[in-house]
């Protein structure tokens, strides 16, 4: 492995200080003259239609000084949304908005507002909107066939058979894929578990919610709003609020947690500003806890049948899923598209089968969430594999080796009949070192033991996903005060990838880190193009832009001293803020001075034509203010960029209380080249400890009868506290450390897989404590399904495959 | 996390009119005195400064050690008090509503939740926000330096509540265990969800409590 200065170290990031003394500033945190203070009128029902508005009351009241509505809105074309709606689809869903010169006169207006609702047809579980009688979420239909809204039931399947708690076949899908021939595969296998399985919805819940401060000026509007990803959210935005992007100012230098529900523009930051253009003055909105859970976006619920085939040895051979996804009200998510991908890769059976469709519900929005689909696969089929182990007299962690990814594997959805491949994997180097680090069989020796009416359970888990994307821009200058520049378009949402990748660019330059500066978070600072801060792209994204962009300017330095010395330029050396040939030498800062009076390719006067737009744009404003270097990353890429992380949970159960007490958690993470190692933990455990929430009981009630939430704020729905996860000692950690071959540097991403590594072993966990043979095919795992389990004479409480009970 | 019985606890709770009248007047109140100096000016908060109670409203509160004169309305929650009247944004809201304790501030050095403490309780008290911890000289306070140290949290807005909690556990109990750091912070919600690397930081912070900074 090469010998790095810079990546590989921990180090304190640039926005530590500001962090932990209160300084830095998030979207709430900002105040402008005159600013009023919106409050939202949320629809109190699931579908229904305005049927009679008069906000003229509301309106004359002092202090009142806008009122939008859903007529002052472009319309969204379906099944997108707007951000206020004549038609709402979920409670919650945002009617109207008011200004007023402050919140408690706007919370009185939105009171005044004379609305009258006429109730429609609402369905809250995917299943029953597709029983031949089920409602539809939306009028225009209740799923989307290729491109069109359409209506889909399932006239042909015995639903008795759902009543049963099965998952019925041969229903009308919209997407489906094979590769080989299952039935075959099935022919082959020794062991074919036939499970039908769900995955609760859950909702993202950052701490910070999602509010936002807009004014304008001159035309141009100015933003405090709270996004995963800078760059990205500038377009969407600014297209949302009738601007071209150079008159909007994004200021978003810290976000208070996203985890998917803030990668770009978000649609209630669109209210407010277009409410402080129509009042003409500064407009405030602070998100409540409540309308974060209403229309903070949720990770769907996928309820699904899976059929797995394995030979004697463990060998997956056949995968046949059908996967009906909660849709939500709007827009298209995908997510058991990617659960299929995911399975794919995590045991790379020859034959494959994936039906889908995702179905429109009145539940709140949903959207991507840390591994979208990805964790709902191995929360569905971790337990599957598990199971198999038992049955075939394996050891449960071979089972998952055996079948894990290696190389450059083949995995997924076929174009053109050809599986893409990964650019590399080291899942079975991270379970080796895992095995032995975590000392697995000690593990083991501990299932089953019992101690008064608690007993010991172990579970391990595989979790893959994407940490990646390439042909994105570095930007930096290197300034005639000799520091240097490097400008970001991703987010801070606390993953610190804005600044860890930006120490690519000090490493190809062989220079120190104190002379670097991170330029972040406004785009009035004049920020490349940078990839979403989604999908654990960034760490493998902007580390190869960033080297792209230090590799280029040391180039330029280089040719800058021959410029100056004569010779040639390869005869020059950079390190330590100086370009250098024996005696001869420039610092950075002359180098800079040289650079502007150059000009062209030195100053930024002179661009590459393969960079982003806005890269230029950016670029161009830094023009002569150093040594300006833009560049597009242009390397190769290797196939699709994959990250794996294996969990190992360790539970108590208690088999009188159903409680479970998790006792112990480790992760192993091929991640390729480790960046910042204690990052890279705090990622590896924060995701492991969302996927407790996703295995122990974070999710939704909803009222049947009104479709109503009964379960919106933290301490009903609750995610998971301090004292649930292990805390007499620290978790465990392990990681291969093996580079990706096909990026310089050969960092992948990590963000997404932790997550549902944590939740199949913590439910493996729990499996084990019970028996060889208990397993509840249904996240989250709640006390009553533990004892209904252990108590046959009782009843479960409700229909396994049934959605936010 | 879930157990079904706490929803119904919430559809009661949230069906008691008093009380909501009571949140909604707390959540909205704090923005409407926050914006006071606009309020005053077009004569609509004259109404409100009629209101009854409106008698008590200037008081002088001691934040960070400094005496502070601030226009308090009565339902007024010290986490607005402090966010939009004295300018001390680094104490943050995340419900609200006593469940997350990313409002979490010291009085009279005990923690408390910042948004379900009425500004007009803390009168004559010593309150303390993370804006207070440092040094004048720019050195931090060792809970504050073990988070550097440790690299510690990741968004951060659930930060300066737990710090604050943290400092009131390095006062009380510099010897306490992981275990026990965890039972004193369990009040407070991280969604980034690194509770082991806090639990890590307040180890570090003990530490250094007990025997000064080392970095």
């Amino acid at each position: 492995m090469a010998e790095y200065k810079l990546i590989g170290k921990d180090y304190t990031t640039p926005d530590m200080l500001a962090k932990v003394t209160g300084r830095s500033k998030y979207a709430e945190d900002f105040r402008a003259e005159g600013m009023l203070f919106a409050k939202l009128l949320l629809s109190p029902m699931p579908h229904a239609r305005v049927r009679r508005l008069d906000t003229s009351a509301a309106m004359a009241m002092p202090g009142v000084e806008a009122i939008l509505t859903a007529d002052d809105l472009p319309e969204a074309e379906a099944p997108q949304e707007a951000g206020l709606t004549n038609e709402p689809l979920y409670e919650g869903d945002p009617i109207l908005a008011i200004a007023a010169v402050d919140e408690e006169t706007a919370a009185e207006a939105i009171e005044a507002v004379e609305i009258d609702f006429e109730p429609l047809p609402f369905v809250l579980d995917p299943m029953e909107s597709l029983r031949p009688d089920g409602p539809n979420a939306r009028l225009d239909g209740n799923t989307m066939a290729g491109r069109d809204l359409s209506t889909i039931k399932w006239n042909n399947v015995d639903w008795n058979e759902f009543d049963r708690g099965v998952m019925p076949l041969g229903g009308e899908v919209t997407d489906e894929w094979q590769v080989g021939d299952v039935e075959a595969g099935f022919a082959e296998a020794d062991l074919v578990l036939d499970e039908s399985v769900f995955s609760a919805s859950l909702s993202h819940q950052p701490l910070e919610t999602r509010s936002a401060m807009a004014y304008w000026q001159n035309g141009k509007c100015y933003m405090h709003c709270s996004t995963q990803s800078t760059a990205r959210t500038e377009g969407g935005m600014a297209r949302w609020i009738g601007v071209d992007p150079e008159d909007l100012v994004l200021i978003t230098e810290y976000c208070g947690g996203g985890f998917g529900s803030k990668i770009s523009a978000n649609i209630q930051a669109r209210v407010t500003a277009l409410l402080s253009k129509k009042a003409g003055k500064a407009v405030m909105h602070r998100v409540t806890r409540q309308e974060e859970n209403f229309f903070g976006r949720a990770r769907p619920g996928i309820q699904a049948r899976a059929k797995f085939g394995f030979k004697s040895d463990g060998t997956i051979v056949a995968i046949d899923l059908v996967h009906v996804q909660d849709g939500g009200p709007y827009g298209r998510s995908g997510d058991f598209m990617s659960a299929a991908d995911q399975a794919s890769l995590m045991y790379q059976p020859d034959h494959m089968r994936m039906r889908g469709i995702t179905v429109y519900t009145n539940t709140p929005p949903k959207g991507a969430q840390r591994a979208p689909g990805g964790v709902q696969a191995v929360a569905m089929f971790a337990p599957i594999v598990d199971k198999a182990a038992k049955q075939l007299g394996l050891d449960r962690l071979e089972i998952i080796r055996m079948n894990a990814p290696e190389g450059q594997a083949l995995f997924g959805r076929p174009r053109q009949g050809q599986q893409g491949n990964v650019s590399s994997a080291f899942a079975k180097e991270a379970i080796d070192k895992a095995r032995e680090d975590f000392d697995w069989d000690g593990m083991q020796a501990r299932s089953k033991q019992r101690n008064g009416t608690k007993v010991t359970g172990v579970g391990a888990a595989i979790s893959s996903y994407s940490a990646g994307t390439s042909g994105i821009d570095g930007l930096l200058v290197i300034r005639p005060d000799g520091q240097v520049e490097i400008h970001t378009g991703v987010g801070n949402l606390g993953t610190e990838s804005f600044s860890d990748t930006s120490r690519a660019a000090m490493e190809a330059l062989d220079t120190p880190w104190e002379q670097a500066e991170v330029v972040w978070g406004d785009t009035s600072k004049h920020l490349p193009w940078s990839c979403i801060q989604g999908g654990s792209m960034t760490t493998h994204a902007h580390t190869r832009s960033n080297w792209a962009a230090g590799l280029e300017a040391k180039k330029r330095l280089q040719e800058i001293a021959a410029d100056r010395f004569g010779g040639s330029s390869d005869s020059f050396q950079v390190a330590d803020g100086r370009v250098y040939r024996g005696g001869q030498s420039l610092s950075f800062a002359q180098a800079a001075e040289r650079a502007i009076e150059l000009g062209g390719v030195y100053d930024g006067s002179e661009l590459p034509e393969d960079i982003n737009e806005m890269t230029t744009r950016s670029a161009t404003a830094l023009q002569g203010r150093g040594l300006v270097v833009a560049i597009k990353d242009n390397y190769e890429t290797g196939g699709r960029n994959m990250s794996y992380v294996i969990g190992f949970a360790e539970v108590e159960v208690d088999v009188e209380t159903g409680a479970v007490k998790l006792v112990d958690y480790k992760a192993s993470a091929d991640v390729g080249t480790i960046l910042h190692p204690t990052n890279l933990v705090a990622q590896v455990h924060g995701g492991g400890v969302q996927g407790f929430g996703v295995a122990l009981g974070q999710k939704w009630v909803m009222d049947p009868q009104w479709g109503l939430h009964v379960a919106k704020r933290f301490y009903s729905n609750r995610p998971p506290t301090i004292l649930d996860v292990p805390h007499d000692k620290e978790m465990g950690f392990s990681s291969p450390n093996l580079p990706d071959p096909f990026s310089p540097i050969g960092a992948r991403g990590v963000g997404e897989p932790p997550v549902g590594a944590a939740a199949g072993a913590v439910l493996n966990a729990i499996a084990d404590a019970l028996g060889d043979d208990v397993y509840f095919n249904r996240s989250p795992i709640m006390r009553d399904m533990i004892l209904t389990k252990l108590s046959p004479e009782l009843d479960e409480a409700h229909n396994p495959l049934s959605a936010h009970v | 996390m879930g157990d079904v019985e706490h929803t119904q606890l919430q559809v009661v709770e949230e069906s008691g009119v008093s009380r909501r009248n009571f949140i909604k007047g707390v959540i909205a109140s704090g923005a409407a005195v926050s914006a006071s100096n606009y309020v005053l000016r077009n004569g609509h908060g004259v109404a409100l400064a009629q209101a009854p109670g409106a008698v008590e409203r200037l008081v002088t509160l001691t934040v960070n050690g400094q005496q502070r004169r601030v226009d308090v309305m009565p339902q007024e929650t010290l986490a607005m008090t402090l966010r939009y009247k004295l300018g001390l944004t680094g104490t943050k809201i995340g419900c609200d509503r006593a469940e997350c304790g990313a409002c979490t501030v010291l009085i009279d050095g005990v923690s408390h939740y910042g948004c379900s403490t009425l500004t007009h309780q803390v009168r004559g008290r010593e309150v303390m926000t993370i804006e207070g911890l440092e040094s004048a000289d720019g050195t931090l306070h060792p809970v504050q330096q073990a988070v550097v140290d440790k690299q510690g949290f990741q968004c951060a807005f659930c930060m300066s509540g737990f710090v604050m909690n943290m400092v009131e556990l390095t006062n009380e109990n510099p010897n306490a265990t992981r275990k026990e750091a965890a039972q004193h912070l369990s009040g407070n919600i991280c969604r980034c969800a690194d509770y082991n690397r806090i639990l890590t930081v307040a180890e570090t912070a003990l530490e250094y409590t007990r025997n000064g900074v080392r970095s």
